[in-house]
Formats: structure tokens, sequence, C-alpha cells
């Protein structure tokens, strides 16, 4: 069967951590930062890697359009 | 399979559209406006329409849209967007003209300028991003500040014995026979901005009909203005942004729901 596997790239320097993509995501896979981008917000990025499906949730409710989504279709 | 092998070119599914600038947008962190700008552009680059639109930006937050939005745009004084629209549309009735206007310009000061232009049914979109407060300014009361919320000049909460009740813009314009589709969305999780992204491109569309105005209401969060944090502030829009402004179509095809 065919299974998806996503990955997120965050625009670190366009994140302002408001944290919106996180209670959207399905698998959990966002969580902050403890760094700060030059502007001192934590940032977003992918904690738990293995579980993105690449959806594309947390890039369309990111309001600063800092995430870009990738996806690969992968045969178990 | 490791997360580099992931991130390549032919693997995108999703990135920012080109038609916003690399401008940093000027909205607080969780602001829906940020969100609101980029469906717009994304449903204008999808259309492939960006030669033939013109943007109007309107006072208040979003008034550095020109900024962000990579197509031709002009911004009108406070309020006046619609009418703005209606020259530009009236000139070049083949362009895409739409308006981008928060509830302080166009629910206050910009009333009869919305009023009469949806009465008129002029051929071009209103975006109305409903906040139920004037931002930029620093929170103050707007016409769309629910009964009882406090604001900087509301500081005891909205009392509508002395202050009147939130006017619900989209329902009167509804009731104008120059309307053809009016709704109410939101874009604080995906499954409603991607209802949202829907209507825009509706609104869009509607504009080749040449049948009147389309007016799209978001309903947003402030969350510097109601003070909490962006996902409170979505929370809180839930519980008593929503009962009070229910989402959903109003007016499809000229004919009220």
């Amino acid at each position: 069967m065919a299974k998806v596997k996503g990955a997120i790239v965050v625009d670190t320097e366009v994140c302002k951590g408001c944290e919106v993509c996180m209670p959207v995501c399905a698998d959990n896979v966002i969580s902050m930062s403890k760094d700060v981008n030059r502007k001192g917000y934590h940032y977003a990025f992918m904690e738990n890697p293995e579980a993105c499906t690449g959806c594309t949730n947390c890039a369309i409710v990111c309001p600063d359009r800092a995430i870009t989504v990738y996806r690969v279709k992968v045969s178990a | 399979m490791e997360v580099l092998d992931i991130i390549k070119p032919e693997n995108q599914v999703f990135c920012k559209t080109k038609l916003m600038t690399n401008a940093a947008l000027s909205y607080c962190p969780g602001c829906g406006h940020g969100t609101a700008h980029n469906l717009t552009m994304e449903v204008i680059d999808e259309m492939g329409i960006a030669e033939d639109t013109i943007g109007v930006a309107p006072v208040g937050c979003s008034v550095l849209a020109y900024d962000f939005m990579n197509i031709d745009m002009t911004q009108a004084a406070h309020g006046r967007a619609p009418a703005v629209a209606t020259a530009i549309a009236r000139t070049w009735p083949e362009k895409y003209v739409f308006t981008y206007q928060g509830d302080g310009d166009l629910a206050a000061i910009g009333t009869a300028e919305t009023i009469h232009a949806c009465n008129r049914g002029e051929n071009i979109v209103i975006i109305f991003v409903n906040n139920g407060i004037y931002g930029m300014t620093g929170g103050q009361m707007a016409p769309t500040t629910l009964p009882g919320m406090k604001s900087t000049t509301s500081p005891f909460g909205r009392d509508v014995k002395t202050m009147g009740s939130p006017i619900k813009m989209t329902e009167l314009v509804a009731q104008l026979p120059g309307t053809y589709y009016v709704t109410r969305q939101s874009v604080h999780t995906h499954k409603n901005v991607r209802k949202a992204k829907k209507a825009i491109k509706k609104a869009f569309e509607n504009i080749k009909l040449k049948k009147g105005i389309s007016f799209v209401e978001i309903v947003s969060n402030c969350n510097s203005g109601w003070k909490m944090t962006p996902n409170d502030a979505n929370k809180w829009m839930e519980d008593n942004m929503f009962p009070y402004y229910p989402l959903g179509d109003i007016k499809v095809n000229g004919k009220l729901k």
C-alpha cells in the first residue's frame, strides 16, 4: 500500500512564532524552538519528523507563509 | 527515508505564492490578515489574472497591503475604497477590481460608500476582514465590537443601551438587490481556510458574469487588541464571534439563502 511521507521547511526569519500551526497538525509534528530568530521570535520546527504526512494544514494557516511543504509517495 | 531525501524541488506541494512580495508582513503574530492576503493572492495566481487585477487598499492595519501584494494596487482615503474601486471598474470594465477592507474602514467611516456601491451593484469584489476592533490605532471600539466586549474606549464592556448593537454588515448588504454573492468565512483553521479560498475564488469568478458585487466577509482575530495569545484568540473567536456572526453563504447567485 502506498504511504505518504512529508516534510516541512520553516523560513525561520519569517516565522513569528504565533503557534497557529501547532493545533492544526493532526500528527503533532510541529513545536516551537527554544532558540529565537533575529526578531526575537521562537520559530516552528519539526520535532517529530517521522509523523509528517505533508498534508499542508500548517502551511495554509500560517499567516506569514513561512512553511514550505514537501511530500513523497513511498511503497511500504 | 530521511527528511533530506524528501526536501527536493520535485516533491514540493506548497509554498508561498509569487504574488506576495518578500516584504515582511507588518501584522502581529497570528493575525488573520496575513492569511487573508495570501489567500487572495493565491486565488488570483491560480486563476492567472494577475495582469488584469487591480486592488484597492484601505486605511487600517492593512493600509500597507500594496507593499505585500505584488499586483497593481492603489490606496484610498479612509473608507472610500468602494468609491475608488467603482471608478476603476467603470473605466476598465474588463479588469478584475477588488477592495480589501477592515471593519473600521468598511463598517464605520465607509458605511455610505459600502452600502451605495453594493446598492448600485458595481462589478467588484469586496473582501471585508472583521475582527471586532480598531486594531491599528490601539484597540478602540468598532461598530462590530460585540456586546460586553472590552476595548480601550469601552473599558467596562460595550453597553448596547448607550453604544448600540454590533452592526452585521454582511447581512445588511445581502438585502440589497445589487449584491450577487454574499458570504462570511474565517481563516483560523485549515478547514475554514479551504472554504474561504473557495469563496474568494467564486467571488472573483463572478466578476466575469457582470451581475453585481461579491462581498466576502472574513471573521478574524485581533490577538493584540483582544489581549490574548493567537490560539486563545482563535478559541475566543469561535466561542463568541461565531454565534453573533455565523459563518456560511448568505446570498448565492443573487438569491438569499
